[in-house]
Order: structure tokens, then sequence, then C-alpha cells
């Protein structure tokens, strides 16, 4: 046989090697899906106040005016990761004094406030998205979902998914503390 | 206490194996018989150990001992007996410790049943079996310990995932790790014969049943985790093209060019090299698989607790296995001699053949399954590699495969007339040219592959038939004449015959539930109807079922077919509040002709007034994936029964026997 025949199952497996020890790096998530806003200005929307709680809307506008990171979570009273969810950013308010804000998506408000007056409301303003267009402007894939967005009004995180695991609070955690270290 | 006893076992475990990969091998290279010796109770000691290692842990789980991480994770005082069974393999650790207690299963089975394996080859394979071993034990002692305590303990435990807790599911694990684990005792033949420097006919015929074992399981292995796939999942399908899922397969096609190719490396000699390669890569990519599953890899539905840490160390027994087998081979593969030369037109030609497109068609996979990982360290993009590239590359390679298939077993050693063996199978042509038309005539939809696909397995059942036929020679003598005929074949020509037949109805099944499915994916309420593939049928509303350890809600689906009720459908969607989460059980109506399968899940969001999610599919001929896995199952059990393989003494040269023995 060839002697260099000899030598291609070898050479093949170094190249899967490598390519193997550049995947074990440990700040790779192969589940992570990169969002095309991230880096990008706040999407274009204007959302009024849930009907009957007398809370803020929430519009574009807001993070203009914004003096640290914002913490965006879109949820809904449908939603059964978003109630395990809530307590998690319930604490995270209490403990962190962060601004959270939240996108109640295609809810019907009387099941919105129901929900709220239940669990507590921990959202500094909530913008009422019934039909779900601010949700497309924002480009989620489902709910939960929770961005970052810095002082200027610039998107730098996204998580999908409701952030109840440790891990996830902590990939929050520090995209939360690099967006407030950009601007200090 | 019982489990301290299993991490001190495994300790000695580790230090047995350490022994066993030094003394022997050093004593075969000083021809020191008594430490060559050495090798048979250091396996059988080193297996027993980690059999009281894996008791301890199973006898944690049964008891649930929560003062046990693991247990804790993975267990709940709640869970039926099965599945606290289940449990001890469920989690990474579990399953590591029934990984390696296979791999000293097996170390210890060539040590007490290879009495006729010369010692030094049986001393070198067990050192090398040792070397794994080592590898193994110690990575789950330093990175994944399964005993590891926890104090205070919590009063009761996480729940097993309870996508997991199934039958099939339980029994998934420990098969495909028989048949992943096999492997590695050929793995160490061949490194073992690399060693000596000798490959003959007599190790292939040693190799072979350890081969054929590990194959059989790696099949059972697979068809039962594609079987729970599709009665668990809920998506009507049994084949994802997941990399969890591929990693499995890749080993099984170079497993299967294995089983081929060592065939002409006992029968003529030949092919000794490719045979050793195949040997270290099929037991390679097993590795492989161990490693994408654990090290968070690649995305996938179904993978362990991701951990870095771990991947580097599995990282670093790869590079020394493959890396060091590979390096061996490159610098002893030349120096083999070529063996038997043959005739293009031959059965050697047949194999090798077959042996160039399952290589070719393993690649396939192993680019489509890392393809994403490679493209994303060069250019940083992310993508996923769907059934469409597989679909179209995988296909193309193994229709050629199962024509050859059909040629192959009439073929003789170092010189075939092909002319006459398509004499003999000029009726299995028509009837195919046949079958052809009708299916081509019957069904207008669907892509024309399929139709062509259709008609290869077709061939591939009819030729198969036509050849044992031809051995028993039905029809040609008396009955009875025939039916000693069929008593004298050997048993491994009947399980080719079998397994082959077997690929055929997989085939069928393949294509009949792939290219010809219905289904409808429908919001309903109760009264909703919905008419799919002939049947009629009736959503009535769902029902409240109160399990052990969850709560399910069950619709009821009247199926009518032309007024008359056929049957009633009753899937589930099961709510675990420990683990919480949430399984599908699918209600399946199996026939011959093909299933209705019909899953729910909950409404998706409020403003569908309570309406669920129905999802209903028919999936013609979908059974026949499973009939067709089981024969092939079925055929390598037969085969690992053939005298010539239990005896492991070469064969009587008697002419009759010769003659017969051409197909295998």
């Amino acid at each position: 046989m060839n002697r260099f025949l000899i030598f291609l199952p070898l050479c093949v497996a170094i190249v899967i090697g490598l390519a193997g020890w550049w995947g074990l790096n440990p700040d790779r998530d192969p589940n992570s899906v990169p969002s095309a806003l991230i880096g990008q200005p706040v999407p274009i929307f204007d959302l009024p106040a849930i009907e009957g709680i007398g809370g803020l809307g929430l519009s574009t506008q807001d993070f203009a005016d914004a003096s640290g990171p914002t913490l965006v979570n879109v949820f809904a009273s449908w939603c059964v990761p978003c109630r395990a969810e809530h307590a998690v950013l319930t604490r995270m308010v209490r403990e962190d004094n962060l601004a959270l804000v939240g996108i109640n998506y295609k809810d019907k408000p009387a099941a919105a406030a129901a929900w709220l007056t239940e669990l507590g409301n921990p959202y500094v303003r909530i913008g009422s998205d019934q039909t779900g267009r601010a949700g497309i402007e924002w480009g989620i894939s489902g709910v939960p979902e929770t961005f970052v967005v810095d002082a200027d009004g610039i998107i730098v995180f996204r998580y999908v998914g409701p952030i109840t695991s440790d891990a996830a609070l902590a990939t929050l955690r520090n995209a939360l503390a690099q967006a407030e270290g950009d601007n200090s | 206490m019982i489990p301290e006893i299993g991490q001190f076992a495994l300790t000695l475990a580790l230090m047995t194996a350490v022994v066993q990969g030094i003394l022997p091998i050093w004593g075969a290279a000083r021809n020191n018989a008594v430490w060559m010796r050495s090798a048979t109770p250091s396996a059988a000691l080193q297996c027993i150990l980690i059999a009281i290692a894996f008791g301890a842990l199973m006898r944690s789980f049964v008891v649930s001992d929560f003062t046990v991480v693991n247990v804790v994770e993975n267990s709940h005082s709640l869970k039926p007996i099965l599945f606290k069974v289940a449990g001890t393999w469920g989690s990474h650790e579990g399953s590591l410790l029934l990984w390696t207690l296979i791999l000293a299963v097996f170390g210890a089975a060539v040590a007490l049943l290879g009495q006729n394996i010369p010692t030094s080859l049986k001393a070198r394979t067990l050192s090398v079996q040792a070397w794994i071993s080592t590898g193994f034990l110690s990575f789950m002692l330093f990175t994944s310990n399964p005993f590891d305590r926890i104090f205070p303990a919590p009063l009761d435990g996480n729940d097993l995932n309870p996508l997991l807790q199934d039958v099939g599911l339980a029994m998934h694990p420990p098969l495909l790790y028989i048949g992943y684990v096999g492997f590695s005792i050929v793995f160490s033949f061949a490194v073992a014969a690399l060693i000596e420097g000798r490959v003959d006919p007599a190790w292939a015929r040693w190799v072979r049943p350890w081969t054929l074992a590990a194959w059989v399981a790696l099949t059972g292995g697979i068809a039962l985790g594609s079987w729970w796939a599709y009665y668990e999942l809920g998506w009507g399908g049994w084949w994802f093209w997941d990399p969890v899922e591929n990693v499995s397969f890749m080993p099984w096609l170079l497993g299967t060019a294995l089983l081929h190719s060592a065939v002409v490396t006992e029968k003529r000699g030949a092919f000794k090299s490719w045979t050793i390669l195949l040997a270290i890569l099929t037991f390679s990519l097993s590795l492989l698989g161990t490693f994408i599953v654990r090290s968070g890899l690649l995305t996938s539905v179904h993978a362990f607790a991701v951990d870095p840490e771990r991947g580097a160390y599995i990282l670093g027994l790869l590079v020394l296995s493959i890396g060091g087998s590979l390096t061996l081979y490159a610098i002893r593969a030349p120096k083999m001699d070529p063996g038997g030369l043959f005739a293009p037109i031959s059965r050697e030609g047949g194999l090798l053949i077959n042996n160039l497109l399952l290589t070719l068609a393993t690649a396939t996979v192993l680019f489509g399954t890392l393809y994403p990982l490679f493209l994303e360290a060069i250019t940083g993009d992310k993508i996923s590699v769907g059934p469409p590239f597989f679909n179209a590359s995988f296909i193309p390679i193994m229709l050629p495969l199962v024509i050859v298939m059909g040629v192959g077993p009439f073929l003789s050693w170092k010189r075939a007339d092909l002319p006459g063996v398509f004499d003999r199978l000029k009726w299995v042509i028509v009837i195919t040219l046949i079958a052809l038309l009708v299916v081509w005539y019957v069904q207008t939809k669907g892509p024309a592959l399929a139709v062509l696909a259709m008609a290869i397995a077709v061939w591939l059942l009819l030729a198969t038939l036509r050849e044992w036929s031809l051995r028993i020679k039905l029809g040609q003598v008396s009955v009875r004449e025939s039916l000693d005929r069929l008593r004298r074949v050997p048993r491994s020509s009947h399980g080719m015959t079998l397994a082959h037949a077997g690929l055929a109805v997989c085939i069928f099944g393949f294509v009949g539930s792939s290219a010809w499915k219905s289904e409808e994916v429908l919001f309903v309420e109760p009264g909703t109807q919905v008419e799919i593939a002939g049947f009629d049928v009736t959503f009535e509303g769902t029902e409240r079922v109160q399990g052990p350890n969850y709560v399910a809600a069950v619709g009821v689906l009247r199926v009518m077919r032309n007024g008359r009720e056929v049957t009633v459908l009753r899937p589930e969607r099961r709510t675990y509040p420990v683990a919480q989460s949430q399984t599908t059980e699918a209600a399946i109506r199996s026939t011959p002709a093909g299933d209705l399968y019909a899953s729910i899940t909950e409404p998706a969001n409020e403003d569908m007034g309570g309406k669920w999610t129905l999802r209903i599919l028919y999936e013609p001929l979908v059974g026949l994936v499973w009939l067709g896995s089981l024969m092939l199952v079925l055929g390598g059990l037969t085969s690992l029964t053939d005298r010539r393989l239990r005896v492991g003494s070469p064969k009587r040269k008697t002419p009759v026997a010769t003659a017969l023995i051409a197909g295998e």
C-alpha cells in the first residue's frame, strides 16, 4: 500500500482531534443562538401599559433615557416556565437593584393583570404586546426570552428560555456586569 | 458504608488494570510464561471488582440512598423500581461505570473463553484492553466519581429525566454500550497483532465472534433507541440524523465493514492490513462518540451534563489510544504481506466493494456530523447539518451497496463466473423489474428515488432467498433431502441469509415511512374531526389520569374507517412535578400495512381557548423497520452459534463442507 495512504487515517484523526480541542473552549456554547440584533440599537416599537394595573408602557424612547443597563424580559401569563422564572427575576431585582422592564407577549390584559397580582410585579415598565408585533421586531423565537440593553440603548445579550438554572443566572449576571463596565 | 465499598473496589480495579496493562505484555516481550498467564486472573479480578462497584451503586439507587449525590440527582423515592435500577446508568457517572463494567466483562470473557488463543497474543490483547480500562477508570475516579456523598442528605431526589423513564430506554444504554465497548476487544486484538507483527487467518477467526457479538448488540441498541424516539418523542420520526445518533451509527457502519473484511482475512488471508485498520477505526469511532456525547461539543437533543474538564480528559484518552494505535499501524502495516490474489469479479472483489462503500458512507456521516464544528472553528459561522445533507449523500452510496449485496453471496472465491450468476438470477431480475413498474404505477406521489429504493429492496430480498434456496437445493431434490441440507448448512450461512433479508425488510420500512407518510398537525377541541389516509378521526376531549410520579392528560381519539369504528387512540401528555418536565406518550395503532400515530401537546397559548395541538400521522410499513432490525440481530446471533466460532477450531476440510461454506 502507498506510504501516504498508510498515514491518511492518522492525519484525519489529528485534524479531528485539533477541532475537538478547539471545541472544548469553555466560553463556547454550541446551543447559543446568535441574534442578528446583538450590537444593534433597540428596535422601534411603542407599547401601551397593561390595562387595569395602571403601570407605565414601554417604547424605544424609554431606553434612550436610561442611566444604566436594562433587563428586558418577554413573558406571558399562559407560559408555564415564565412562572418559574418570575421568582428568579423578582429576587434579582431585589438583590441586584437593576432596572427590569417587561414585554407582555400575546396576552389578555385581564389574565396578565391577575398573574401579576398573584405573583407580584417586579417590572418598572411593562408594554402590552397583544398583537405580537413588538415580539417580531425583537426577533424572539418563543417565551420567555430575556435581553440586556446597555445605557446607550444597544442590545448586548440575548437569552432564550427561562432563567432558572444557576448557569443561566450566571451568564446573565456576567452580561449585565459587562454592560455596566462598558459605560463606566 | 456500601458506597465506600464501591469506591474502594473501583480503586482496586484501577490498580489491577495497571498491573494487567504492564505485566502480561512485558512477559510476552521477554517470553516469560508466568507473567503472560497473569493476564487471565487479573482480567477476571478486575471484572469482579468493577461488578462490585456497579452493584454498590445499583443498591444505592434501589434503596434510594440520598446521601449519594448521583442518586439525589437522578432518582426519586416514588419512582417505579425498574427505573430506580435503570437510574444506575441514567447519569454520566453511572453510565461510565456501566461502560467500564462492560469493558471488563469483555476482557474477562476473552481471558476465560479464549482457551485456544496463543498465550502471547492473549497476553498482549488483555494488556491493551487493560490500558483502555486504566484510562476510563482513572477518568471516573478523578473527574466523575459516582460515589460522591452529600451532607446533609436531602429528603428526596430530583428524579430521573422523565423522557428516560421508559422501558425501551432503560434497556437502550446497556445494549448500545455492549456494542460500543465490544469493539474494544477487537481493537485490543488488532493492536496486539500489530505489536506482535503477525496477522494470519487464525487471528481473524479469533476476532470474528467478538466482532459479531458487538455488532449484534450495537444493532439492537440502535434499533431500540430509534424505537424509543418513535413512540416517546411524539414527532412520529424514528431517525433524525442527530449527532448523538450519528456517532452510534458510524461504528455500526464500520463494524459491518469489519465483519465482512474479517471473513476475507479468515478465508483467504487477504485484506489483512485493511481488517486491522477497520478494527482500530471502529473502536476509535466508538470513543469519538463517547467524547462527543459527554463533552458538549455539538448541539444535540440528548446529551449528558456538559463539563469541558471531562471533555479534555476524554480527548487526552482519545489522543493516546487513537493516535497511538494509528501511529503503530502506520509503522507496522507496510510490512504485512498482501495475502491471496483474486480476480476483480470474485467474492473478494464483492466484499471489497462492500468495504469501500461502507467506509465511504461512514466518512460521509462523519463529515456531516463534524462539519458544523469545523466551520465554526474556521469561519465562526454556526450552522447545523440536517437530514437533507444525509439523505442526499448517504442514500446514493447505500443503494449500489444493496445491489451488490444481492449478487455477492453468489460469487465464488478468487474468480467468479458472472454470466453464470446472472443466469441463476434471471427470474429475480425479471420479478424486480415487474415490481419496479408496479410500485411506479401505484405510487404517483413521492420521489422517484423511493420507487427505485423499493425495487432494490425487492431485488435484495429475492436474490437472498434465491441463494438460500439454491444452497439447500429447494425444488431440485426431494423435500427430505432439502431439509437434510438445511440442517447441514453452516449456521453462519443461515445467519447471513437472515441478516441480508432483514436489511431488505428494513429498507421497505425506511422508504414506506419516510416517502409516503401522511401527516397532519392541527389545533383540536372536543368534537374536531380530521381525515387522514382513509381514517376519520374524532377528538372527543381529554381525561386526567394520576400516575405513580406524574399526572397525565389523556386525549381520546375515536378512529373510524368507512363508517365503522376501528379503534380508540389514547395519546398521553404527562407532567412530572418533581422533575418539572413533561413527556409525550404517543398512541399508535400498528398493522402490517402501517401505523396510525397520534400525539397531543397542551394549548400553545391562551388565545387558543383550550385547544390542544394534535399531531397525527399515517406511516406506511414503518413496523418493518423494527422487524428488519430484529432479523439483523437474529441473523447475527444465528451466525454466532456457528460451530466453527463456538469451538474456534479450524473446520475439517471435507469436500461438501468446503462447497457449502461458500456463503458467509
